[in-house]
């Protein structure tokens, strides 16, 4: 099954900048559905990224982060063929991981 | 006079009347089609209005004509949320159907790099035929059931052939035919026709308010209008088809909206899409 | 004197007295760290929870005071905030903020218009760039705040972005 995650990680010179997309509804709570029944909140809640065992970025997420939420980070450290593991966990425990090649 | 009538005689009376049908201008004051006129002067007319807009950059819709929603623009597009549909389309355009072929049998070049050609006038069955009709009736030749216009797999199968034709321009053909023409003719009265109860055409707001601020939104030129679709709505969270545009436009100004694929969206599709070639292919899109 | 456990939102249990309150002290971590307590380092690795009850509150004031207990804000030019005018669409408005201050520790994001206020909140590792960009969603007009944890201190930005009722997205 294809990952929710997509990840763009490019090293440049001494640092690495990572932009990431996920798949995620990041339901508020707050909107209603085609029955006027509201959708219940689903958001992800936990974003981490690790590079040779380093945790190089957590994201703490509410409801009020977007649908398929972007993010965007720089860390210092990594090289061109570097492995970046990268995880999100949600308010109803879901969650899925993923490695990326730093490009 | 009656008896100066019987006097000339009735086959005299007929010659006569032949005569000056020969001679005098058809009774009716319907003009001749020229689509070529109609798009140099659509054309001639956007980029007067904005004179610092590229021709291919009309494809941007708003963005071409606003620079804080430009940058807004331009932010996303780091990192496009139409990618996960984008993927899921080169997906389904590849899996072969449950006869084994699949949809680079049914298309020219095997569906790659055509995008800028759709809709067609198919001169055998007589009517306009836009590229979501195509991919269903592709389906349905090789024993699938046609998908759902506006939305899901649809959107994400036009994302792929979309993406495959970035930087083609606009190549729409009206062939010698009457029936292309009427077709042609169609579409161009929708899109000049009020409608609903807030009585705007489509031209009400894409053309006289190009540019300009509808509530809280900047409404995009005529021009090059199709060239981004299918469109990653942030509004819809999700794709959407030329179809699905178009329905929730009409629905916006409160007519009732037409089915997906109707004759008359179709012919609207390809009086827009002929006024804008020239215009590069920009889809898959993102809007507001 | 009594003493409180706190979570910290770095996920240490830390024993406090009121009397440090008094003293003005901003959070706890920069306590311990100028105690020598907990080395910075070792802080960034715990691991973090997710702050439930910073999320869960509905203005300013209290999103703060559960992030970093009653910290003292002081607005900073070395803070860059960069968010649209006009929002495009309250679903989806992209938020950059860049520090440049030396040893950020985080960063929050806050909306005060929106439900819940605390939108977004980015402990930063050593390391790690202090220069976050994300969507949000506005509920309506607000201000988009940003307040940021350097050497203990907090800083803070804040610009307003409009959310308009839009004519074509019904």
């Amino acid at each position: 099954m294809a990952s929710t995650i997509r990840v763009r990680a490019v090293a440049h010179g001494e640092s690495t900048e990572v932009q990431s997309l996920i798949q995620h509804p990041m339901d508020s709570g707050f909107v209603k559905d085609k029955d006027g029944k509201l959708i219940p909140p689903h958001y992800i809640e936990t974003v981490t990224f690790d590079w040779n065992g380093k945790r190089v970025f957590t994201a703490f997420w509410g409801p009020a982060v977007s649908k398929d939420p972007y993010l965007k980070f720089s860390f210092k450290g990594g090289k061109k063929g570097d492995t970046l593991k990268i995880g999100w966990s949600d308010n109803e425990g879901k969650s899925d991981e993923t490695t990326a090649t730093i490009l | 006079m009656r008896m100066a009538i019987a006097a000339i005689g009735r086959r005299a009376a007929a010659c006569l009347v032949l005569l000056l049908a020969l001679v005098l201008p058809p009774a009716s004051a319907e003009q001749r089609s020229d689509p070529a006129a109609d798009q140099r002067a659509f054309q001639a007319y956007f980029r007067k209005a904005f004179p610092s807009v590229g021709l291919n950059d009309f494809a941007n819709g708003p963005y071409a004509v606003d620079k804080d929603m430009r940058k807004q623009w331009e932010e996303i597009m780091q990192f496009p949320p139409y990618d996960f549909a984008l993927d899921d389309g080169k997906k389904l355009f590849e899996t072969p159907f449950k006869n084994g072929k699949t949809y680079a049998d049914c298309f020219p070049q095997k569906g790659i790099g055509i995008r800028q050609n759709y809709p067609y006038f198919d001169r055998q069955t007589g009517e306009v035929v836009t590229l979501d009709l195509a991919i269903n009736r592709c389906r349905e030749k090789n024993g699938e059931t046609p998908l759902a216009y506006q939305v899901g797999d649809m959107a994400a199968i036009d994302a792929y052939m979309a993406s495959t034709s970035r930087g083609k321009p606009f190549a729409i053909e009206i062939p010698d035919d009457p029936r292309a023409l009427a077709a042609y003719e169609e579409g161009k009265k929708f899109f000049y026709a009020r409608r609903g109860q807030l009585n705007f055409s489509c031209a009400s707001c894409h053309v006289q308010a190009a540019g300009k601020r509808l509530r809280g939104d900047i409404l995009a030129p005529a021009l090059g209008i199709l060239a981004s679709f299918p469109i990653y709505r942030s509004d819809w969270g999700s794709m959407g088809t030329v179809d699905r545009r178009f329905i929730s436009c009409n629905e916006q100004v409160r007519s009732v909206a037409f089915k997906p694929e109707d004759a008359l969206y179709r012919d609207l599709e390809y009086f827009l899409s002929y006024m804008s070639n020239g215009v590069a292919i920009a889809g898959p899109g993102t809007r507001p | 004197m009594s003493r409180i456990i706190i979570a910290t939102s770095a996920g240490l249990a830390v024993e406090r007295r009121l009397v440090l309150q008094v003293l003005g002290i901003g959070s706890l971590a920069a306590m311990g760290l100028a105690a020598g307590l907990v080395p910075r380092a070792q802080a960034a690795e715990q691991s973090l929870a997710w702050p439930k009850n910073a999320f869960a509150q509905k203005n300013e004031a209290a999103a703060l005071d559960a992030l970093f207990e009653k910290p003292i804000v002081v607005p900073s030019d070395k803070i860059s905030l960069d968010v649209p005018e006009i929002a495009e669409n309250g679903a989806v408005v992209p938020v950059s903020v860049t520090v440049a201050l030396p040893n950020v520790t985080s960063i929050a994001l806050l909306i005060p218009e929106n439900p819940f206020t605390l939108a977004a909140y980015y402990p930063i590792p050593e390391g790690t760039e202090p220069s976050i960009s994300c969507r949000l969603k506005m509920a309506k007009t607000s201000d988009v705040v940003t307040v940021v944890e350097a050497d203990g201190k907090h800083y803070g930005a804040r610009k307003q972005v409009k959310v308009t009722l839009g004519g074509c997205g019904g």
